[in-house]
C-alpha cells in the first residue's frame, strides 16, 4: 500500500502536538480543541473561505440550479488497499453531488473522533482528504470537529455535505430513461467492496484487491460534452449496481436487459467474490458510473468514457426495453434470462 | 478464470443441452440433492435451458433449511446470555427462529459474530478466556470435518470456554426418506459433489440398488450440472441404477479418509428431526457423551422452549421434491426474502428464495 502521507509528490509531515492520541479535551472548544484544527486541520485543507473560520462558509455561486448531498463514512477499517476513510469521505459526496451534471463547487467535512485515535492515524486519514480534494478540484469551506468516549465510535466517523451548481437547461433525473436506451458502464464493478471485504475477513490473495475510489466529476463532464442527451448518471455504491438499476427500472418504469458476458470485473475480485459466495452486481463501488443514454449517442459516450483515466474500461452492458417495466433482466452466458433483483439486507457469505 | 470459466463454457453447455435431448426419449424426475445446485441451476436458468422431458425437483441439501426450529430457538436463547460470545456461519444470522433472529439478538446487545472458519470461534476463546464462545455447528457431511476440528483444538488447548450447537445432518437417510415415501416421484439423483468429496460414494451404491435409482455424484457450475444431469438421462434410460461419478476433480471414490476420522473421533450418528419434514433416523451427527463439556446445549440450561411453525408454510414438501416453490400460496405474497415465513426462502441456497431472485416473474 502506497503512504497516504506522501500522495502526489507532496510531502505531508505529523505536526507536533502536546498529545499523541486523541483526548476528549480535543472535542471541548478550549486551546487543546484550538490546537488541533490550527495545526492538523487548517493546513490540510487551507483556503479562503475556510481560513476565516467563521462560524459558516459564505460563497458566491455562479448560475444555474444548487445541488446539494451528505454522506456519512463509517467504514471499518479505516484504512485498506487502494484506499482510506478519507478519499472515501470526499470522493463519495463529490461524486453524489456531480452525478446531478453539476459542477462541485464547496465541501464541509464533519469529524467524530474516538477518544485515544493515534494522531498518527487522523493525520493520515487528514492527509488523504486533501489529497482527494485536491483531485477533484473542490474546497472544504467549513467543517466541524466532535471528541466521542473510547468505546463510543469506531475510530474515525466522517460525514461530508457538498454543493455544486447544475448548468442551465441541463436536467437528469432516473425517470427519463426511454426503450432503446443503453445502460453503459464507466469501468469494473466490485473494487471497492471486495477490498475491504478481503481486509476485514482477513483473506489475502497474490495481489491486493484494491478500492476503486475516484472523484468522478471530470468524467461526469466528458460525458456531458460528448453527449448533452445522457438521460441520468448514478454512481452503484452501497447495494451496487444491481441496485441502481432496479432503481433506473422503477423509476422510469421500463425495464432493462443485461448481457452478463459484458459485463466487467477484474479476476482478482471474481476470485473473491466466488470464494465468499458473494454477486459482485451487489457489491459496492466507489469510482463507478452507471448512466443511460439515446442509443445513438452510445458510441459518443463510450468514447468520451474510454478516453477518461476513470473510464477506461467503459462499456454497454445492456439496454432499456419496455417488456417487464420495473424489472432488471440479465441474459447470462448460456443463454437464458434471470431477474436481477434488489438485494435484501446485508450480503452474507454461504455456509457452504 | 482457470478452474471457472472451463466449467461456464457456452458452446460445451450447448452440446451437453444437445446430447441430454438425444438421450432422453421419455420423461424424467431427477432430484438435485443441494441447495448450491439449486442456487446454481436457478442462476443459470439451467431450468429454462432442458428439454421438457427432464424435470428437476429441488432437494433438502440446504442446511440452513433444515435446521430445525427448536434448534434455531435454543441458539437464540444462548446468544442472549451476556457472558456468551456466539459464532456462526453467515447465512444462519437472518434464519427467524419463532420470535426472532440473530441479527435482533445482536441488536439488543447480543455479541453475535460471523464467522469464515469454526476454527476463527476457538481463536476468540483463547484471546477471550473470561468469556463462553458457542459456535453454531450446522451443515451435512461438508462442513462437520471442519467443526470437528474446532472441538479437537478445543481440547488439545484446553481451552474450557468453546463449545457448540450441533445440529449435523447426513445425506443418505434423507435420500432414503424421500425415496420410501409413497408420493415420492424421485427417479435419479444428482449427489451432492461436496458431500461426497468427504465421503466418497461408495454409500450411495446399496441406496442405487435397493431403490432402483441412478445417483451421479455431480458439481456445482453450468457444466458440471448438465453433465450430473446427461450422467443421469443416460442411466435411466439404460436401466441402470448404480452410482457413476460425474465430479472428477473433486470426488474420489474413498472421499477423504483424514477428514472423516475427525468427524468420527467427534461426533457420533443419531436421530436427527428436519425442519418440515420430520425425525429421520440415523440421520444427525452429535457431540459424542465423553466430550459433553463442549456441548453448548448441555452446558447452557434453555429448556422450556416451545415453537410454532406458520401453517402456510409448504416448505417440507418443498424440501422432499413434493411441490415447487411457486405452487405455494403465500410466495412471494406473504412470504418474501424480506418477511420469510419459512426457511426455504431465508436462506440463499434455499429453493424458495432461489426461485424468488431469479425467475419470480415470467420473462419472455
Amino acid at each position: 500500500m502506497s503512504d497516504a502521507a506522501n500522495m502526489d509528490g507532496f510531502s505531508c509531515p505529523l505536526p507536533i502536538l502536546e498529545h499523541d492520541t486523541v483526548q476528549l479535551a480535543h472535542g471541548a472548544g478550549g486551546s487543546l480543541s484550538a490546537d488541533l484544527i490550527d495545526k492538523m486541520i487548517v493546513p490540510r485543507f487551507s483556503n479562503t473561505v475556510l481560513d476565516a473560520l467563521e462560524d459558516q462558509a459564505v460563497l458566491t455561486l455562479p448560475a444555474g440550479r444548487v445541488a446539494f448531498s451528505t454522506d456519512t463514512f463509517v467504514v471499518s477499517p479505516l484504512f485498506f488497499p487502494g484506499g482510506d476513510i478519507g478519499d472515501l469521505a470526499i470522493n463519495g459526496t463529490v461524486n453524489d453531488v456531480a452525478m446531478s451534471g453539476a459542477e462541485v463547487i464547496a465541501l464541509s467535512v464533519g469529524l467524530v473522533l474516538e477518544e485515544g485515535l493515534p494522531m498518527a492515524d487522523l493525520h493520515r486519514v487528514l492527509c488523504s482528504m486533501e489529497a482527494a480534494a485536491k483531485k477533484a478540484g473542490v474546497k472544504i469551506v467549513t467543517g466541524d470537529t466532535k471528541v466521542v468516549g473510547k468505546g463510543q465510535g469506531d475510530g474515525i466517523y466522517i460525514n461530508t455535505s457538498g454543493i455544486g451548481v447544475v448548468p442551465e437547461g441541463l436536467n437528469l433525473t432516473a425517470s427519463a430513461l426511454q426503450p432503446g436506451d443503453r445502460i453503459i458502464l464507466s469501468g469494473t464493478l466490485a473494487d471497492h467492496g471486495m477490498a475491504v471485504m478481503t481486509v476485514r475477513e482477513g483473506l489475502s490473495f497474490q495481489s491486493a484487491v484494491e478500492s476503486d475510489s475516484a472523484p468522478l466529476n471530470g468524467l461526469v463532464k466528458a460525458v456531458l460534452e460528448a453527449c448533452p442527451n445522457v438521460r441520468t448518471f448514478r454512481d452503484p455504491t452501497r447495494g451496487g449496481a444491481a441496485t441502481t438499476l432496479n432503481e433506473f427500472a422503477q423509476s422510469s418504469k421500463v425495464g432493462i436487459k443485461l448481457d452478463e458476458t459484458v459485463i466487467p470485473v477484474r479476476p482478482d475480485v471474481r476470485g473473491a467474490c466466488e470464494i465468499l459466495g458473494i454477486d459482485p452486481l451487489y457489491v459496492a463501488n466507489e469510482g463507478k458510473l452507471i448512466c443511460a443514454v439515446p442509443a445513438g449517442e452510445a458510441d459518443a459516450v463510450l468514447a468520451a468514457m474510454q478516453a477518461h483515466e476513470f473510464g477506461a474500461d467503459a462499456v454497454v452492458i445492456g439496454e432499456v426495453v419496455a417488456e417487464h417495466p420495473g424489472i432488471v433482466a440479465m441474459r447470462g452466458a448460456l443463454g437464458a434470462e434471470r431477474i436481477v433483483d434488489r438485494p435484501v439486507g446485508l450480503q452474507l457469505p454461504r455456509i457452504c | 478464470m482457470k478452474y471457472l470459466d472451463e466449467y461456464r463454457d457456452p458452446a460445451l453447455a450447448r452440446r451437453l443441452l444437445d446430447e441430454i435431448q438425444r438421450t432422453a426419449t421419455q420423461p424424467w424426475v431427477i432430484m438435485e440433492i443441494c441447495g448450491g445446485q439449486t442456487h446454481s441451476i436457478l442462476r443459470n436458468g439451467i431450468d429454462q435451458l432442458l428439454p421438457e422431458t427432464i424435470e428437476l425437483v429441488h432437494g433438502p441439501g440446504c442446511p440452513v433449511c433444515v435446521t430445525p426450529l427448536e434448534t434455531i430457538d435454543r441458539a437464540l436463547a444462548i446468544a442472549a446470555r451476556p457472558e456468551v460470545i456466539f459464532t456462526s456461519f453467515g447465512d444462519m444470522l437472518r434464519v427467524p427462529g419463532t420470535r426472532d433472529d440473530l441479527f435482533r439478538v445482536k441488536s439488543r446487545g447480543g455479541d453475535v459474530r460471523m464467522v469464515y472458519s469454526p476454527l476463527e470461534a476457538v481463536h476468540l476463546a483463547r484471546e477471550n478466556p473470561q468469556r463462553e464462545v458457542v459456535f453454531l455447528a450446522v451443515g451435512f457431511e461438508t462442513t462437520a470435518p471442519g467443526n470437528a476440528m474446532a472441538i479437537q483444538q478445543a481440547r488439545a488447548e484446553g481451552l474450557e470456554n468453546f463449545s457448540e450447537i450441533v445440529s449435523h445432518v447426513l445425506v443418505p437417510p434423507a435420500m432414503e426418506a424421500i425415496l420410501s415415501s409413497p408420493t415420492n416421484r424421485v427417479q435419479g439423483f444428482l449427489a451432492a459433489g461436496h458431500v461426497c468429496a468427504i465421503m466418497g460414494w461408495k454409500e450411495y451404491e446399496p441406496i442405487a440398488a435397493k431403490y432402483g435409482v441412478p445417483i451421479v455424484p455431480t458439481g456445482f457450475e453450468p457444466i458440471d450440472i448438465l453433465d450430473g444431469i446427461l450422467k443421469t438421462v443416460q442411466a435411466l434410460e439404460a436401466g441402470d441404477a448404480t452410482v457413476h461419478n460425474a465430479y472428477l476433480r473433486a470426488v474420489k471414490e474413498q472421499g477423504n479418509p483424514a477428514a472423516r476420522t475427525v468427524v468420527d473421533a467427534i461426533y457420533e450418528v443419531c436421530d436427527r428431526k428436519w425442519r418440515g419434514i420430520g425425525t429421520i433416523p440415523g440421520s444427525g451427527l452429535r457431540i459424542r457423551d465423553e466430550l459433553a463439556a463442549f456441548d453448548a446445549e448441555k452446558k447452557f440450561d434453555v429448556g422450556g422452549i416451545s415453537t410454532e411453525e406458520p401453517a402456510v408454510c409448504i416448505a417440507g414438501e418443498i424440501l422432499q421434491g413434493l411441490k415447487k416453490p411457486d405452487e405455494c400460496p403465500a410466495f412471494g405474497k406473504e412470504c418474501t426474502p424480506t418477511h420469510p415465513l419459512g426457511a426455504t426462502m431465508v436462506s440463499s441456497e434455499g429453493a424458495c428464495a432461489a426461485y424468488f431472485r431469479y425467475s419470480r416473474k415470467g420473462l419472455s
